[in-house]
């Protein structure tokens, strides 16, 4: 019997496509989630449009808030580290959260570099902004991937330029001819393996889900169809007007995302959305996404 | 061979990619009329509780015990076999409800306890089956009627059949032996 390995790992990330992660904050959030028919929660101290308002420096949340959490729903249960502090890591492990994101929302602990994350029996996820972040950090054990987007923003626009030139790079991978891997892996600043697979199966070799922006059923289904398995939810149902139903609307819209009359029933009177945040009047230095590398 | 697979969440396409290699037709389930002039269904590992919403919002849970009724064969993996079980460690109303065993839900933990295994699983020969068991649940109870198809070492039920229907707390889907499901088409066809 062997466990934390590579195939339980990113199996789980592949138990979670079709479905939508919720951030949640408290024990009655996360019920409010599951309820909603989300299929994994994130455990945090504050929503990221909540981090991007006190400013300060975040960190992982208070143990007592992810236990009160893991105790309150069946579901996964995940957490968020800052980017390189392998100990938050490792604190969370020994909670025995289902999954760790090693994540821009939180501020970093490493400018430099990453957590080593084959070395713990819990999967990762890390968020990218193109092809080669998304496979370095598949080269450091990440199990799932996600788009950094901008989180905290309710604005889509980033997810969609990361999804795009994830997708985009694939594509271009997909006809690369064989001679041109080494010079294609160099540029992408990616390993060589992880290049060589993509190049031959046409698809990233884990699970990759949307965040950082989706604050309406079509936006996750907008999402979807730009090929991502799965969205992540943060700010965007616990800041709205009416969670529980926009909850459920974008579960929904998550599943049927290429049924256009679902989709417009289900975005029918779901009240305020939160308040969203133009990119370009954030100043450069409070962006998230630029965080890691 | 046309088979559904459910597709509300989850990991469906991984059983599409089995029964693709299978030579065999497979068709996503979202909606109550997908579910038309199918001769087997995959009930897939995923949520149970996300999926049960799912189906019952779209009127699949229904539709689904009518046809099982009808006879229709029914495969259903971890969260799939959670819901075809009669009986549950929880008591959510949006199950299947088709099989007279019971489950314990994430019956060895969390994350960190999920883990790989060999597994004797006699109807498929002598050659071991891999076993890859992901917040997985277990049959604590099979009633009679039902065939115990695998067990772990020290006895745990881990798949199991009745009739047509058949369940697995593990994911075939998620190795390279496309031996379970070779077996399922086999109880579709009728020569097992």
């Amino acid at each position: 019997m062997k466990s934390g390995t590579w195939k339980v790992k990113s199996g789980l990330a592949q138990m979670l496509k079709g479905g939508v992660i919720m951030d949640v904050v408290s024990a009655e959030q996360s019920k409010i989630a599951q309820e909603a028919g989300a299929c994994s929660v994130m455990a945090l101290e504050r929503v990221p449009a909540d981090i991007r308002a006190q400013g300060g420096v975040a960190r992982m949340a208070d143990p007592t808030i992810i236990e009160a959490i893991m105790q309150a729903v069946s579901i996964p249960v995940m957490a968020k580290c800052r980017i390189g502090h392998f100990v938050e890591a490792q604190a969370l492990e020994a909670l025995g959260v289902d999954f760790i994101d090693e994540s821009e929302v939180l501020t970093p602990a490493d400018e430099s570099h990453h957590i080593w994350k084959h070395d713990f029996k819990v999967p990762f996820i890390c968020g990218c902004r193109d092809l080669g972040e998304a496979l370095r950090r598949i080269g450091e054990g990440a199990a799932m991937i996600r788009t950094k987007g901008e989180a905290g923003t309710g604005n889509i626009v980033e997810a969609v330029k990361h999804m795009r030139a994830v997708m985009d790079g694939i594509r271009q991978l997909k006809e690369t001819p064989e001679e041109e891997l080494m010079a294609r892996a160099k540029e992408l600043g990616a390993p060589f393996e992880l290049v060589a697979k993509v190049h031959k199966t046409g698809e990233l070799p884990v699970v990759n889900f949307a965040a950082g922006g989706v604050a309406t059923p079509s936006d996750a289904a907008l999402m979807m169809q730009l090929g991502a398995d799965g969205v992540f939810v943060g700010s965007g149902i616990f800041k709205s007007s009416n969670p529980e139903q926009r909850a459920k609307a974008i579960v929904k819209a998550t599943t049927h995302f290429k049924d256009a009359e679902i989709i417009a029933e289900v975005s029918k009177n779901l009240g305020v959305a939160m308040p969203g945040l133009d990119i370009k009047e954030i100043p450069t230095e409070q962006l998230l996404a630029s965080r890691g590398w | 061979m046309r088979i559904g697979v459910l597709a509300s969440q989850g990991a469906f396409a991984e059983h599409i990619a089995l029964l693709h290699q299978l030579e065999s037709e497979a068709l996503p389930v979202r909606l109550a009329k997908e579910l038309d002039n199918l001769d087997g269904l995959i009930v897939p590992g995923g949520e149970s509780t996300s999926i049960g919403k799912l189906m019952a919002d779209y009127n699949l849970t229904s539709e689904i015990k009518r046809l099982a009724k009808g006879g229709l064969p029914i495969f259903g993996t971890c969260a799939g076999m959670i819901l075809m079980a009669r009986g549950s460690s929880d008591s959510d109303t949006r199950l299947l409800k088709l099989m007279d065993i019971k489950v314990r839900r994430n019956a060895f933990g969390r994350q960190k306890d999920s883990f790989e295994v060999e597994l004797e699983v006699p109807v498929l020969g002598e050659k071991l089956f891999p076993g890859v068991f992901i917040r997985a649940p277990v049959i604590e109870q099979a009633n009679n009627g039902v065939e115990i198809l695998a067990r772990l070492t020290g006895g745990t039920i881990v798949a199991a059949r009745q009739g047509k229907l058949l369940v697995s707390s593990f994911h075939p889907e998620l190795t390279r032996d496309s031996r379970f499901h070779q077996y399922f088409l086999d109880i579709i066809s009728g020569s097992r």
